[in-house]
């Protein structure tokens, strides 16, 4: 799957895994459940990350950031604000480095806001241009108050 | 005023060519109306029920006569001819084209205005004191405040997409002028035993259908900390707010559900984890701020007003003008102007583009270039020469701008109702034209001193019924328009939610009504007590027992 990663549009094998379903080889990402069901073993394989639904808090992953490689959030509605504030608070308050992944009802006019609370990779919807959505990411190259991060592109570039 | 910086003039610009582009994709069909429809509400754009409607943020309803006049040309060009003030200090216009906005934005940008965050589940206009430098009964300028939470506030990527809408209302007065418990934060600017300036922040008011008045969070932020207060407290709610059920989900349900004191021991942990941040601000920039909104250079040694040079038809008038459309102003030789935008001849609010020029003007002449809007829906000349007056009023009355109403019952705040708002049940505005047309004697209304008449349209409440001393609201009842009514509502210090008294009434009924509330009134009166304060003495009965007299 072709997703947006740091900026670019990247090849991605990252796959999330119903709680259903074994897990295959290679880096994954299982439900909040299941992380908490096999955290030992899942740890071990060093390549699990755990993805959340709006309702989930990341309050149980706490002690574990150091062993997640990506922490993902789904935006069943793009307009469900709650994931912005969760990035924030891992980037900055808890200074987790891994990978932060938006999927779901993620769109071209969503990703500079997403991007500025900290989230660095996007499964853009399905059925929307990756191109197209990557240049959401120039709408703005100023911003008037702090967050995770400034608009990617500045403005002198 | 604030002078945008670099910064502030590209990222209006950037935001102008980013909605031109979303306009283009919706008009091919990259968008669809459901995907737009956000994008739109966060650049103030509104499907209403005959055409789009623009609100235009006019922050915290500060205006040059520049800006004035770019609006009076916006209707011109691109609306029909009018623009109508809103009571959050905003202009709405009413017919412009989907593809016109575009260009209507850009026209703001030129005068350094937007339509950013105008609508939305987002954090809106910031809205103050209309005597807002130049009130006698100030504690410290709200305007730099209002003006840094504009700035934090604009394109805030984490609170962009909250459970509701969420405004915020600031004064620095003693009187509440600006309805601060009516607002999702209220704050009121306070000094403390040392003298310092800091912020006294209420949060979780707010009207609609359940309307609550706002609780006290925290007594004396210190303004280096505002920023990190207000979004701590944004934070919460953004994380905790209902996301279900949209009429659960603004914070004052919030507030009510936790608990004020759950709610702000919540708070205080956020803003301590977040205090030293990048948002706490350093003296030098509150002194910045403060810096655009120096007192501008008042001429002293002025000469007096002097009624007596008037022609004797026309002093009385005059006078009745001055008494009630201007205000004590901070500066010896000087006043506070209103404008009513309550004529008979208009919508409440609604003002023509040639009024607009006009006005923009008189400003030039006779107020330092400056305008301010009102939450009751008025404009105000704020530094106007007392000497002056008498040349100030025959200007404004000569085009039907000096309508001598202010604060009493015509000068009443309406939404705009079935005329334009999809959501109505009612025509508020027709309703106010009743009421305008039946209390048209100017000595009676000067009798009934000051009062304050709320209409809305619908439960949603943009007219603020609940707090009006007498609050109007259009139901829906067999698919006809009836009335409620409810006595006792403020919305400034005192703040209080009316009460309804007994059951609606048909349309053709609610001036017969509201005349028989104020006769009560001015029967049981003691001295000068004003309306509110004999209801709040006597209670509903009396007033019920005359508005149902004649069908029980
Ligand atoms: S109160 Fe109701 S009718 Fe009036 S403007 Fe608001 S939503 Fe529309």
């Amino acid at each position: 799957m072709r997703i947006i990663r740091d900026l670019e549009i990247v090849e991605d094998n990252r796959t999330r895994v119903p709680d259903d379903q074994p897990l295959p080889d290679g880096p994954v990402l299982v439900s909040l459940d299941r992380w908490r069901q096999d955290r030992d073993t899942l740890r071990e394989r060093g390549d699990v990350g755990v993805y959340l639904s709006p309702e989930e808090d990341t309050h149980d992953l706490l002690d574990d950031l150091q062993d997640l490689p990506a922490i993902a959030f789904e935006l069943p509605k793009f307009a469900d604000g709650r994931p912005y504030s969760r990035a924030r608070l891992l980037r900055e308050r808890h200074e987790y480095d891994g990978e932060l992944r938006a999927f779901g009802d993620v769109l071209r006019d969503q990703l500079l806001y997403l991007h500025r609370c900290g989230f660095n990779a996007f499964e853009v919807r399905a059925d929307k241009d990756l191109d197209d959505a990557l240049r959401g990411l120039r709408d703005f190259t100023v911003a008037l108050q702090p967050a995770s991060a400034p608009p990617p592109f500045g403005a002198d570039v | 005023m604030y002078q945008y910086d670099d910064d502030n003039r590209r990222i209006v610009r950037e935001r102008v060519a980013q909605f031109r582009d979303q306009v283009r994709r919706r008009l091919d069909g990259a968008l669809s109306e459901e995907e737009f429809r956000p994008l739109r509400l966060q650049n103030g754009l509104y499907l209403q029920r005959h055409a789009y409607m623009l609100r235009v943020a006019i922050p915290y309803g500060i205006l040059s006569t520049t800006q004035l006049r770019q609006l009076a040309l916006i209707a011109r060009r691109w609306d029909r001819d009018y623009g109508h003030f809103t009571t959050r200090q905003n202009i709405q216009y009413n017919w412009p084209k989907l593809e016109d906005v575009p260009d209507i934005l850009d026209a703001l940008a030129d005068v350094e205005m937007h339509a950013i965050q105008t609508s939305g589940n987002c954090i809106r206009n910031t809205t103050s004191d209309p005597f807002a430098g130049v009130a006698r009964d100030e504690v410290a300028d709200p305007r730099p405040v209002c003006e840094l939470i504009r700035q934090w506030s604009t394109f805030h990527p984490e609170f962009a997409y909250l459970p509701r809408k969420f405004k915020i209302a600031v004064t620095g007065a003693e009187n509440d002028r600006a309805a601060i418990a009516a607002h999702d934060i209220g704050i009121r600017l306070v000094r403390n035993d040392e003298g310092r300036v800091g912020a006294a922040v209420y949060a979780g008011g707010g009207l609609g259908r359940t309307p609550v008045l706002a609780t006290l969070v925290n007594g004396f932020v210190e303004l280096t900390d505002l920023l990190s207060y207000i979004e701590a407290i944004l934070r919460v709610y953004n994380l905790s707010g209902d996301r279900k059920n949209k009429y659960k989900a603004r914070i004052k349900i919030l507030v009510k559900t936790m608990g004020a004191d759950a709610f702000r021991a919540a708070v205080e942990e956020e803003f301590t984890a977040i205090r030293q941040g990048a948002l706490q601000l350093d003296t030098t920039e509150l002194d910045r701020m403060a810096t655009f909104f120096a007192p501008p250079t008042w001429t002293t040694g002025l000469p007096p007003l002097d009624p007596a040079s008037l022609p004797d038809d026309e002093r009385p008038r005059f006078e009745r003008w001055l008494q009630r459309n201007t205000h004590d102003h901070r500066a010896e030789g000087y006043r506070i102007v209103s404008i009513s935008l309550k004529s008979p001849e208009r919508p409440p609010g609604d003002a023509t583009s040639a009024q607009m020029d006009l006005l923009a003007d008189l400003a030039d002449e006779f107020s330092l270039g400056e305008v301010r809007v009102t939450h009751e829906q008025n404009l105000v000349l704020p530094h106007v020469e007392e000497h002056r007056l008498p040349d100030l009023w025959r200007a404004l009355d000569q085009h039907a701008l000096a309508t001598p109403n202010i604060g009493t019952l015509t000068d009443m705040i309406c939404c705009p109702g079935l005329d334009f708002c999809a959501l109505a049940n009612a025509g508020s505005i027709s309703v106010a034209r009743s009421i305008t047309d039946r209390f048209d004697n100017l000595d009676y209304l000067y009798d009934l001193g000051e009062l304050q008449l709320k209409i809305s349209g619908c439960i949603n409440a943009c007219g603020h019924h609940h707090v009006g001393h007498i609050g109007i609201l259009g139901i829906n009842k067999n698919d006809e328009e009836w009335y409620q009514i409810m006595l006792g509502g403020s919305a400034t210090d005192d703040a209080s939610l009316g009460r309804i008294i007994g059951p609606a009434v048909p349309r053709e009924k609610v001036p017969d009504v509201l005349e028989a509330i104020l006769h009560t009134y001015v029967q049981q009166r003691e001295g000068e007590e004003r309306f509110l304060d004999t209801y709040r003495r006597l209670g509903a009965k009396p007033f019920k027992e005359a508005a149902y007299a004649d069908h029980p």
